[in-house]
């Protein structure tokens, strides 16, 4: 019998013990109970916001014309949401709005420290793997890209040309009007909620699954080619959670951007 | 009979077999969920490289386009995984 095995059947200390989902991400709150308390993950969204406060403010203070060092990476960003998120999305409209770039920008740099705070080692679990993250993320773009379309179209013809899209023949709205109504109006806030959160968690169970077999390999004291695998695929997989963390504030962004967008205009 | 006792002894406790048939379930419910959306994928950003090798100017607009695609797709996937984790608690 292999020894991994006889690791497995001890249970206990030396056992695989894989924790279940609840074990990942429920955590205890620090201090007392009620609406001031405050957990792990409130802590990481505390962080994240003035993180991102602070850089912001840390990259304007000076506002030199060469940029260097932090004001070189918040340049870089607002650069890339500009060209490939905006432009790419809205066209020049999109930067007439003023209030466009502030928003999409706060919330990829606000989405990337949640997601980014799964692989940094003493916090080590992303924000954005509890479904009220996303979530309340996700409700704040629905309310402010059905607000944009109502403003920029008027409630009427907004809802007309969402719910009844024009150059469809009439006998075929029975069919797509519900379609719409369902894909634009419930699906939406959900997907892009769902999104965000399922491939943060998917990402952590991931690491932890490869860290408890690095760790526990290792324990059982024969097992020590399979817990340098273990520990190399967790490297590799670390690798892949950044770009995990990169890619999914882009996504959650660009999706923003595309339903501010379709809400500014009617659909051609 | 080898696998009789097996049968008996699940049988016999009904939560047991409600517990047997998530877990089953569970696992079904993502790897369903995974075969249309990796397809879907694949064949996206086949034809997305294949865009941006004909074209290589293109290539921002088509990389964007390609990213907002994964997206929609990947959704379908996220779904069953998340079924997948409702289940399997």
């Amino acid at each position: 019998m292999i020894p991994l095995f006889i690791a497995a059947e001890g249970g206990g200390e030396g056992g695989l013990h894989f924790p279940s989902i609840g074990e990942l991400v429920n955590w205890p709150s620090f201090f007392g109970e009620g609406w001031y308390a405050l957990n792990k993950i409130g802590l990481i969204c505390l962080a994240a916001t003035f993180l991102t406060l602070l850089l912001f403010f840390l990259a304007g203070r000076r506002g030199a014309l060469v940029p260097r060092g932090i004001q070189n990476v918040v340049e870089a960003s607002v650069d890339f949401i500009r060209e490939g998120i905006v432009l790419q999305t809205m066209g020049e409209e999109g930067l007439h709005k003023k209030w466009i770039m502030p928003f999409l920008t706060s919330l990829f740099w606000f989405i990337l420290f949640c997601n980014i705070a799964g692989i940094i080692p003493p916090i080590n679990m992303p924000a954005s793997a509890r479904m009220a993250i996303p979530l309340v993320l996700s409700l704040i773009v629905y309310v402010v890209f059905n607000v944009v379309g109502i403003i920029s179209q008027g409630p009427i013809s907004y809802f007309k040309n969402a719910l009844f899209p024009p150059g469809v023949p009439i006998a075929l709205y029975i069919l797509v009007t519900p379609i719409e109504l369902v894909s634009t109006f419930l699906v939406r806030p959900f997907s892009l909620a769902v999104r965000l959160f399922a491939n943060t968690l998917a990402g952590h169970i991931l690491l932890v699954t490869f860290g408890i077999l690095a760790y526990t390999t290792l324990q059982a004291n024969l097992l020590i080619v399979p817990s340098i695998l273990a520990t190399i695929m967790l490297i590799l997989m670390t690798g892949f959670e950044v770009m995990v963390a990169f890619l999914q504030a882009y996504i959650f962004t660009i999706l923003t951007a595309v339903y501010i967008g379709g809400a500014m205009h009617p659909e051609h | 009979m080898a696998y009789s006792p097996v049968l008996a002894q699940i049988t016999a406790n009904g939560e047991e077999l409600v517990d047997f048939g998530r877990a089953i379930s569970a696992g079904f419910a993502y790897g369903l969920a995974a075969i249309g959306p990796g397809i879907g994928i694949g064949y996206l950003v086949g034809q997305a490289v294949q865009a941006m090798a004909r074209q290589p100017e293109a290539a921002g607009m088509v990389r964007t386009t390609m990213f907002l695609g994964v997206a929609f797709t990947e959704a379908l996937a996220l779904i069953g995984f998340v079924v997948f984790i409702l289940l399997g608690l």
